[in-house]
């Protein structure tokens, strides 16, 4: 099972308004549910893996084959996708400022996050003007070719 | 040993190398275009990264992205499998000096082996007997171009010195037509290869093809694990391989062998390779060495009962060989027959979905494949999409086992070569075994008519 793929889909359950997602692929299936304040007892709650996610949240699941968009609502925007395999950075050096952050406007051909890979860090640049609406990717991880980094509308 | 691999290779031998690794539970990263996402392997990885867009320059022969994929995921060890950049010097070394262990030899084996000039002079101080040649790389001057060819007899071939694997290669039968066909031989050389460089050799009228697979550690042992007939050919492309070569004196076969693994200990190889040859008249005679595992591994695995892939890692993680030349034995006849997703008798690829895959089993049945019903071919790569390999306790058993295992193997939705393969498994001369590197086109030159 991809937990990095895994762990993009927990991130989005928390944080939107679903309360329960259930993705079936030819694998299996997921199924993420959103725990209230207070779980009605006997709920079955199997953790698969640790996680470092700070919503409370309950999986049943078998293997997830990489799903390639979760089930939400139509995401509206430009996607920008990685344009290479590394470590996705928010800031061109530690403890810097974001280079940009939700909300903001940019515009196409600035750098707008940093690709670390073989020591060389690398500028990605927006391919669309408009205002950042989302971070899809999580700073310091691993992004692989293809994979969304920001939502741009 | 290794805790983790990366698999910088696709199809059938990505597969190969994923379950070797599990076998000896070793994780592993498997890197994919976007082509292949949907490929078996890439579902069964422990962890699987999407390198690049469909095609190979930006994908699989796609340094930066690989080594990178290496770096995010904490590989040890990167597997290049076979093509791509399995023979490419520079990423061996670019791969080592990342701080990653290249399974294969040194950097510098790869050079030697690669420029086929440098291999011949390399292997004709190792004694291994090569085919009469200009011994070198030609000059440009005529006069001496003319007098090599006369020394060595006509027909000769010009072959570049940056080719290999049947590329770049022409054969002269006269005078006249020698100083015209090196140069263009050199021009094509220039253009495919970056490399002009020439060299000329006898052109052997009617010869086998017989390979010697050889394995080496790095404590200074190397073994020969028997030879390998691959004659039938199509365009200088295997398409069915067998171990042992039938009908050669077994102390022909030992000779080579031994010359071949003593040639790996003078030059300081290491890990798994082939040492190819043209066979004629009870001779031997080399022409190049392949420095990686080769598609055809099977049927030496199938008759010596080791594992060449793993045998890689164990070689790459320091270990010794776990035999001495004594110890490995062939037993039985194996043989091997490549399913390419193509017109059998017009040869035009035929990618696609294959909408049913149904693969033969049974004793001494052997299907080495990433394909699966609903999986679809993609249009960008090489069209082999799966061997079968047989073994039997004789020939004439692997070749009736053949026969059952291609009568059951089904594949619809996409055309393939199984139906050739069924013809050539019942080809009378075939059966007789000892055919030639010519015999499969005249055959189908015969079958058009």
């Amino acid at each position: 099972m991809d937990l990095r793929k895994l762990k993009t889909l927990i991130d989005l359950v928390s944080e939107s308004n679903i309360t329960e997602l259930e993705i079936t692929e030819a694998e299996g299936k997921v199924r993420i549910v959103k725990a209230g304040p207070q779980l009605p007892a006997g709920t079955p709650m199997m953790m698969m893996a640790p996680h470092t996610a700070a919503a409370p949240v309950a999986m049943a699941s078998a293997a997830a084959a990489p799903a390639a968009a979760p089930a939400e609502p139509e995401q509206t925007g430009h996607i920008v996708k990685s344009p290479m395999v590394g470590t996705f950075y928010r800031s061109s050096s530690p403890g810097a400022k974001a280079l940009v952050e939700v909300g903001q406007a940019v515009k196409e051909g600035e750098s707008i996050c940093i690709i670390e890979a073989m020591k060389i860090m690398n500028e990605i640049e927006a391919d669309k003007s408009g205002t950042v609406v989302r971070v899809m990717a999580e700073n310091g991880t691993a992004v692989e070719f293809g994979q969304p980094l920001f939502v741009i509308e | 040993m290794f805790k983790k691999i990366l698999i910088a290779n696709r199809g059938e031998i990505a597969l190969r190398i994923q379950r070797a690794c599990r076998e000896m539970g070793i994780k592993s990263v498997v890197v994919y275009s976007e082509a292949d996402r949907e490929a078996k392997y890439v579902k069964l990885a422990d962890e699987a990264v999407c390198i690049g867009p469909a095609p190979s320059a930006q994908s699989y022969l796609n340094m930066p992205a690989i080594i990178a994929t290496a770096e995010v995921t904490d590989a040890e060890a990167i597997h290049p499998g076979y093509g791509f950049l399995a023979e490419n010097a520079d990423f061996a070394e670019r791969v080592e000096k990342s701080g990653f262990t290249f399974i294969g030899p040194s950097p510098e084996s790869i050079r030697l082996m690669g420029d086929k000039v440098s291999a011949k002079q390399s292997m004709i101080r190792s004694g291994v007997p090569c085919v009469p040649g200009s011994e070198g790389a030609l000059t440009d001057d005529p006069k001496t171009i003319v007098q090599a060819a006369r020394a060595i007899g006509y027909p000769v071939i010009i072959k570049a010195s940056g080719g290999g694997g049947g590329r770049g290669m022409r054969v002269v039968h006269t005078e006249a037509a020698l100083l015209h066909a090196v140069q263009t031989t050199r021009s094509e050389a220039g253009a495919a290869f970056g490399n002009s460089s020439v060299y000329m050799e006898k052109f052997l009228q009617n010869p086998r093809h017989v390979e010697i697979q050889v394995l080496a550690d790095q404590h200074r042992n190397a073994v020969w694990l028997g030879e390998r007939d691959c004659s039938m050919q199509r365009r200088h492309q295997k398409i069915i391989e067998e171990a042992p070569a039938p009908g050669i004196a077994r102390r022909i076969i030992e000779r080579i062998g031994d010359r071949c693994a003593a040639a790996c200990k003078k030059i300081g190889y290491r890990g798994a390779g082939t040492f190819e040859f043209l066979f004629e008249n009870g001779e031997f005679y080399f022409i190049e060495m392949n420095t990686r595992i080769q598609v055809e591994h099977p049927v030496t695995e199938l008759v010596t009962g080791i594992d060449i892939v793993q045998m890689q890692i164990r070689v790459a993680a320091g270990e010794k060989l776990p035999f001495t030349q004594r110890q490995i034995q062939m037993r039985g006849h194996a043989i091997e027959c490549r399913v390419n997703a193509e017109d059998p008798y017009k040869f035009t690829p035929s990618p696609g979905r294959i909408t049913m895959w149904h693969p033969p089993g049974g004793p001494g049945v052997r299907v080495d494949s990433h394909a699966y019903t609903n999986y679809t071919v993609p249009p960008n790569y090489d069209s082999m999409i799966g061997k079968i390999i047989v073994h039997g306790d004789t020939r004439d058993q692997a070749l009736a086992r053949m026969r059952t295992a291609l009568s059951e193997m089904v594949v619809e939705g996409i055309q393939t070569n199984i139906a050739l393969h069924r013809e050539l498994m019942v080809d009378a001369k075939f059966i007789e075994g000892g055919t030639n590197i010519h015999y499969l086109e005249s055959w189908l030159e015969h079958r058009k008519r």
